[in-house]
């Protein structure tokens, strides 16, 4: 596992891929906190319409971290040597996970950056910044984006074509956190409790109002251990033809 | 060492790997021998873990490798026919990684500078490995195999795409492997397993047609017996006095002609020398040979041979036999 962790972590920085993800996505990210809070219409230092929108963003930058991560080794057949190795294929799988999210997590150390002018200028502030509902916010974009990156190496495990593994995650993605507006526009009792089951966004909300919600922790956990193991079950079901 | 029980693998409708069984001692060198398509990959491929076999089983040690992967695995070393190898990473790194991902034991540096001495790849180590020529990479390849030291080496088709004279280097590679392990390999060329292995197993269409010591697999093919001769002479005479030569069984031309000569191939059974009579027979008539030689026996020859073997024996006429009741 290490091993892997390891070889991942050298592959992004030994290729353009990590760079130019935490390039585009500190860039955006930079840009997008900008607009929403000192250059707003309303300035504010309330952080939330940022994190909101960097949920969305996550869904489309962080696939560029996963779309390599199994395909690529099906592709040069390097999947050969990754499991007739002595190591068993979910410490591959918790691997090649683990590795993408310490990417992640260096982008949002980065990010935090960000944050720094709205401490600054709290003088010319008309309200302190609210500490709890950053913390809180930053808890639940890391917890999406974990899941956003097993569902990532998810897809990356059903194709040899990187391009098409970040297409498919894009659109599990983009689908998941939609089920929350078509939710708001249905009025079946039944299909809503399932949608605001499987609603990314809808749990994510009450993050951003400064409430810690166990019941999203959860929920965002055990999507993202679905999401681990149903890649390894692709393995095997794969080896049994 | 290796045991292989009734293993079969199917994709679809069309069976890789049928019912084969086979045993592999320790030390032994063993060629496994087929045109593509025959199951050799895939036969590899289940005894390394890759794939599951739909039925049947894969004893390495006595463990089942379906039910102990990660134990089996530490035994074997595997070089698939594209050699797993990440072209963005130097030699050494490559190396280093695979000693990682096999978690050996071994002191590193030490280890890997041995192995990369063994395969004389030393002075490439800091290189990439996407700038390296076929053959060096394949030697990297062979190199991540030998890292931990397994007892199994299983190389599927390594000299494909080499140069001739690797192909003599990568020989006598392999051939040193076998002194410290088990090793497998597979390849299309009847010539490389002769060279290589002490024993030879024939697959085709996912059976095993035959499972011979490398000695009496040639005196097997050695039967028939084929050479090719020119004579200067009229096609038809020629070939009517060939034939007339006690045990020639065919006499074959191509009709190509060379000035006046023609090329016959004349096929004969036994060991009877017939080179001399036919020498004898040529000079009586003032036909001149301008030139003889051997056909080498190529795969296919083998497998004709081998095949009608197999339909000739008692058990293949009794299961056709029953077959055919069956309908």
């Amino acid at each position: 596992m290490i091993a892997i962790y390891k070889k991942e972590m050298r592959t992004y920085f030994t290729t353009p891929l990590g760079y130019v993800f935490l390039a585009v996505s500190l860039f955006v990210s930079a840009f997008a906190f900008a607009l929403t809070t000192y250059y707003s219409s309303d300035p504010t230092s309330n952080t939330t319409s940022y994190f909101t929108i960097m949920i969305f963003l996550m869904a489309i930058f962080l696939p560029i971290l996963t779309m390599r991560s199994f395909s690529e080794e099906r592709r040069t057949k390097t999947d050969q040597l990754l499991f007739t190795s002595p190591i068993s294929i979910a410490s591959l799988v918790i691997g090649k996970f683990l590795s993408a999210l310490s990417m992640f997590l260096i982008y949002v150390a980065f990010s935090l950056i960000n944050l720094i002018p709205l401490y600054a200028n709290v003088a010319q502030n008309a309200s302190q910044p609210n500490l709890a509902l950053i913390v809180g916010n930053l808890m639940a974009l890391i917890l999406v984006g974990a899941c956003f990156i097993a569902i990532g190496i998810f897809a990356s495990t059903l194709t040899e074509n990187s391009a098409v593994a970040m297409v498919i995650t894009i659109g599990i993605l983009i689908g998941l956190l939609f089920i929350y507006f078509i939710n708001l526009l249905i009025d079946v009792p039944v299909l809503e409790t399932i949608f605001e089951w499987l609603s990314i966004y809808g749990r994510f909300s009450s993050f951003t109002y400064g409430v810690f919600d166990i019941a999203s922790l959860i929920y965002y956990l055990s999507l993202t251990g679905l999401f681990l193991f149903l890649s390894e079950r692709v393995f095997q079901v794969r080896r049994l033809g | 060492m290796i045991e292989v029980c009734n293993l079969t693998r199917r994709f679809g409708n069309n069976y890789a790997v049928d019912d084969v069984s086979f045993t592999i001692k320790e030390g032994e060198i063993v060629g496994l021998l087929g045109p593509n398509g025959a199951g050799k990959s895939t036969t590899m491929n289940m005894i390394t873990g890759y794939l599951s076999p739909t039925s049947g089983k894969v004893l390495v040690d006595g463990v089942d490798v379906f039910e102990e992967p990660q134990a089996t695995k530490k035994q074997i070393g595997f070089l698939p026919e594209q050699p797993p190898l990440y072209m963005d990473m130097t030699v050494w790194e490559y190396l280093s990684f695979v000693h990682d991902l096999k978690n050996c034991e071994f002191n590193k540096k030490e280890h890997l500078a041995e192995i990369m001495g063994l395969v004389k790849i030393t002075e490439v180590k800091d290189k990439l490995i996407k700038n390296l020529s076929k053959g060096f990479k394949q030697r990297v390849g062979i190199a991540g195999t030998l890292i931990g030291n397994p007892k199994i080496i299983i190389l599927d088709e390594p000299t494909v795409g080499l140069s001739p004279e690797q192909v003599i280097e990568f020989r006598s590679l392999v051939r040193s492997l076998g002194k410290k392990h088990t090793v497998i390999l597979s390849t299309h060329i009847l010539g490389e397993v002769q060279a290589i292995c002490g024993r030879i197993l024939v697959m085709n269409q996912g059976k095993i047609i035959a499972d011979q010591p490398t000695a009496s697999f040639k005196q097997t093919i050695g039967q028939n017996n084929r050479f090719q001769v020119k004579i200067a002479g009229p096609q038809k005479e020629v070939q009517n006095l060939l034939r007339s030569i006690h045990s020639v069984r065919s006499v074959s031309c191509d009709g190509q002609r060379d000035v006046d000569a023609y090329t016959y191939i004349i096929e004969y059974s036994g060991s009877v020398e017939i080179r001399k009579m036919l020498f004898n027979e040529l000079a009586k008539k003032g036909w001149p040979i301008l030139a003889m030689e051997d056909v080498s026996v190529t795969l296919e020859d083998v497998f004709v041979q081998l095949i009608k073997k197999a339909e000739e024996s008692p058990e293949f006429k009794a299961n056709k036999k029953q077959g055919g009741d069956n309908k």
